[in-house]
């Protein structure tokens, strides 16, 4: 039996999406920017995939623009947006724990002069409101914050985040990568307050190359690559149909059962997250040892994500396990990378988190997705009891 | 330009009657060495002198550079070849060259004669100031300077006359196969690599052992020593490729021994089961890319326990190397940028903070016989599962 439990790596395409795909390479292929009809047939598909996605998130299509995915989105809308505002301040504003796509325009940002705040996180992952409005200042001119933690599955409190930043100064843009979100949970930028959106196709089994950002209209962004004029000017290159319709088949599929994938979800977190309580029980018996066999990092309920589960198994290298579970075709995470060599990084989100060394080296994610099945949990858990006392066994002394 | 590419060989030169032999072996190792080159060469010895014709087009740069992989060259030229249709057209030919080759300005020069036909009716010093005069005439901006000159121009008359100036230096050494075979103990690290390419330029053909530890060491880890060999195969031809399951032995050892003595325990089998593999093989000797003193297990008492176990001879061509020497040899041989690669290597797993560095050998072969029960289970194991692979 195969489990293949990384979903927030990627994910496997449905046959409609690859139909969707194959479809306008080969039969619709035409460019959408060419006067002909086999043009204005493109142009379609492209206009359709933007009102698809639009629905999703409750806005106008010509607030999306299609990307290469989402780490072009979050370099766009950060750099883009520092760049059309800098009259207006030289002051951004995100969290120690984004991902690197956020991270580094940050840093490239602090290269150019603009001054960056990074908002630490708790136990958890989560950013305080506290230390966000301590942080504004007349000189922010960007709030960038994630909404879905990649590494541990935290949801931070976009909301509440957006409405203090545009009660502080409706001027104030703020982006959110919504990578881990977008098709897991209702996300509408509206209501939140949130100016631009990043979103990658591949997280919701699309194809990868491909994804959007939102841009609220009112919001003022320089564009990114120049070229062709394609997408009002402000995303030249030419247009991805391939890519925009096989990305919204995806997202129309994800949001059309968004309901009842959810709850399958969370059943499938559930049980996750039973069972390895219950291996750590079992294999904690008798055992003096201060930490438990199994630490689980995600929490349950609202302020998790329904599809990730981090743990760390202290004792065992998180590369050990991640490699014994895919000898059992079982593939998931390391949260972190192997430090037996001092070499080797280790993740600096879950550093931010402040946890002890042994679950820092030993930490795994667990991913799934609405295809995932509860046997393919079973499996999961059964063979990590399996493994388990062995690989313990011969921890490094 | 060239049509032709004029080989320099070395050592082999001096060769007594195996000469023939060395010349077979380096000319069938530059046949296989253009084989992966766009084109369509005749390699051939004449006169105690190896040719290589281009007879389609072919790309100079991607020749050369096949051609720098081949041990036993020592130089490869260039070279105009032309008929003998006497000494001024020769001159002619001379200035054409010189007129093709570089931009002429005021560079000096000096003509290097060699009548190998003696049969050709002037001689060499005559020919040299012929060519020498006609030279100045044509560019009134050079000078003969016959101690440094910054053109050494060669004229070889033979059946055909051959001119050539520049010496493209080849990696030297001898053609591989015509020193027998040897086991290189291949890791993922920066010194094995080196230490196969080193013995392989003395001639010898190469096979490979490498010990993986799944699940401890990964796919990725796997592939970089299969890359890593498939750089040291540019030198060295085809690599028999064995990939021994370690994990095993390793927590067997793990479990019964002192945690200190186990890296020096796991090299001994490693050493056992790459001599098994060798003789198998039919390989004369084993090589590691140890170097004295580099770490634990590479002190001299250490390398002395280890070799303890050996019948072959081990040959460890970096013994006395320092570390920055053994980076610098692969940087050269494009080895290094995949070697530091950060993937875990069976070796560091299971390492003690503080291993033995003068293991005593009584007692290591004490807590050997801990093993006695499922070693040579493990071992036969081991052998039998090993896969093999042809690394071209």
């Amino acid at each position: 039996m195969e489990a293949y439990l990384d979903n927030s790596a990627t994910t496997r395409c449905t046959q409609s999406v690859c139909d969707a795909v194959v479809r306008t390479m080969m039969e619709d292929y035409g460019n959408p920017s060419s006067k002909h009809m086999k043009g204005v047939e493109a142009e379609r598909y492209l206009r359709e995939a933007r009102e698809t996605i639009a629905r999703t998130l409750k806005v106008n299509e010509k607030e999306i623009y299609f990307t290469s995915g989402a780490t072009e989105s979050n370099n766009w809308a950060i750099r883009g947006a520092a760049l059309a505002n800098r009259r207006a301040g030289m002051h951004l504003i995100t969290t120690a724990v984004e991902h690197p796509a956020v991270l580094a325009p940050m840093q490239y940002l602090e290269e150019q002069g603009f001054r960056v705040t990074y908002l630490p996180v708790d136990a958890r992952g989560r950013i305080s409101l506290e230390d966000l409005e301590q942080a504004l200042c007349d000189d922010t001119i960007l709030v960038s914050i994630m909404y879905v933690n990649n590494e541990v599955g935290t949801v931070e409190p976009v909301a509440q985040a957006a409405k203090l930043v545009k009660k502080y100064n409706p001027r104030i843009l703020f982006h959110t990568d919504a990578v881990q979100a977008y098709g897991k949970l209702a996300v509408y930028p509206k209501r939140l307050g949130v100016d631009l959106l990043s979103v990658s196709a591949h997280k919701i089994h699309g194809p990868k190359g491909v994804g959007f950002l939102y841009v609220n209209e009112k919001a003022k962004l320089n564009p990114f690559l120049l070229g062709g004029g394609q997408q009002k000017g402000m995303r030249s290159g030419t247009d991805n149909v391939p890519g925009a319709a096989g990305l919204a088949q995806a997202a129309k599929e994800a949001y059309e059962y968004l309901e009842e994938s959810t709850e399958h979800l969370l059943c499938l977190k559930k049980r996750m997250m039973d069972g390895l309580h219950q291996l750590s029980e079992r294999l904690s018996d008798g055992e003096t040892s201060e930490l438990p066999a199994v630490v689980i990092h995600s929490e349950e309920g609202q302020e998790s994500a329904p599809h990730i589960v981090s743990a760390a198994f202290p004792g065992v290298r998180s590369e050990v396990l991640l490699h014994a579970l895919e000898d059992r075709e079982i593939y998931v995470s390391a949260g972190s990378a192997c430090s037996s060599n001092k070499k080797l990084p280790v993740s600096p989100v879950l550093k931010e988190l402040h946890l002890r060394p042994e679950l820092l080296e030993s930490t795994l994610r667990f991913s799934f997705s609405r295809f995932t099945t509860p046997e393919e949990i079973d499996y999961c858990l059964e063979t990590l009891d399996d493994l388990l006392p062995v690989l313990r066994r011969y921890a490094r002394r | 330009m060239f049509k032709t590419l004029l080989i320099k060989y070395g050592e082999i030169a001096i060769k007594g009657k195996n000469r023939h032999l060395f010349e077979d072996a380096l000319v069938h190792q530059i046949i296989h060495a253009l084989k992966k080159v766009e084109g369509e060469f005749h390699v051939y010895k004449m006169q105690g002198r190896i040719y290589v014709d281009c007879l389609s087009a072919y790309d100079f740069e991607e020749t050369v550079g096949a051609l720098k992989c081949v041990f036993g060259i020592v130089g490869i030229c260039p070279v105009m070849k032309v008929e003998e249709r006497g000494l001024e057209a020769l001159g002619d030919d001379v200035i054409e060259f010189l007129q093709n080759v570089y931009d002429i300005d005021s560079q000096t020069f000096k003509v290097v004669t060699r009548r190998a036909r003696k049969s050709y009716p002037i001689e060499s010093m005559e020919v040299n100031c012929e060519l020498g005069g006609r030279i100045l005439e044509a560019f009134p901006g050079m000078r003969v300077d016959v101690h440094e000159p910054e053109i050494m121009l060669h004229v070889e008359i033979r059946e055909k006359i051959y001119i050539y100036s520049k010496i493209i230096p080849g990696p030297g050494g001898m053609p591989v196969g015509t020193n027998g075979k040897a086991m290189l103990l291949l890791s993922g690290g920066i010194d094995s690599p080196v230490a196969g390419y080193m013995i392989c330029k003395r001639g010898v053909k190469l096979d490979a052992t490498y010990f993986h530890a799944p699940p401890y060491t990964s796919e990725r880890a796997k592939q970089k020593v299969v890359d890593l060999a498939r750089q040291v195969a540019k030198y060295s031809g085809p690599i028999n490729l064995h990939i021994v399951n370690f994990t095993d032995i390793q927590l067997y050892i793990y479990d019964k021994c002192p945690h200190d003595e186990l890296t020096i325990i796991m090299r001994r089998y490693m050493m056992k089961i790459a001599e098994h593999f060798a003789k198998e093989a039919g390989d004369l000797a084993l090589i590691t890319g140890e170097s004295i003193g580099q770490v634990a297990s590479q002190t001299v008492q250490s390398l002395a326990a280890t070799n303890e176990v050996c019948t072959m001879p081990v040959f460890r061509p970096l013994i006395g190397f320092d570390k920055q020497e053994i980076v610098d040899v692969a940087e050269k041989i494009d080895t290094y940028e995949t070697s530091i690669l950060p993937y875990e290597d069976c070796c560091t797993i299971f390492v003690a903070k503080h291993p033995v560095t003068k293991p005593n050998l009584n007692a290591i072969k004490r807590s050997e016989q801990k093993l006695s029960e499922k070693i040579d289970d493990l071992v036969r194991t081991a052998i039998e599962t090993t896969e093999k692979i042809c690394i071209e």
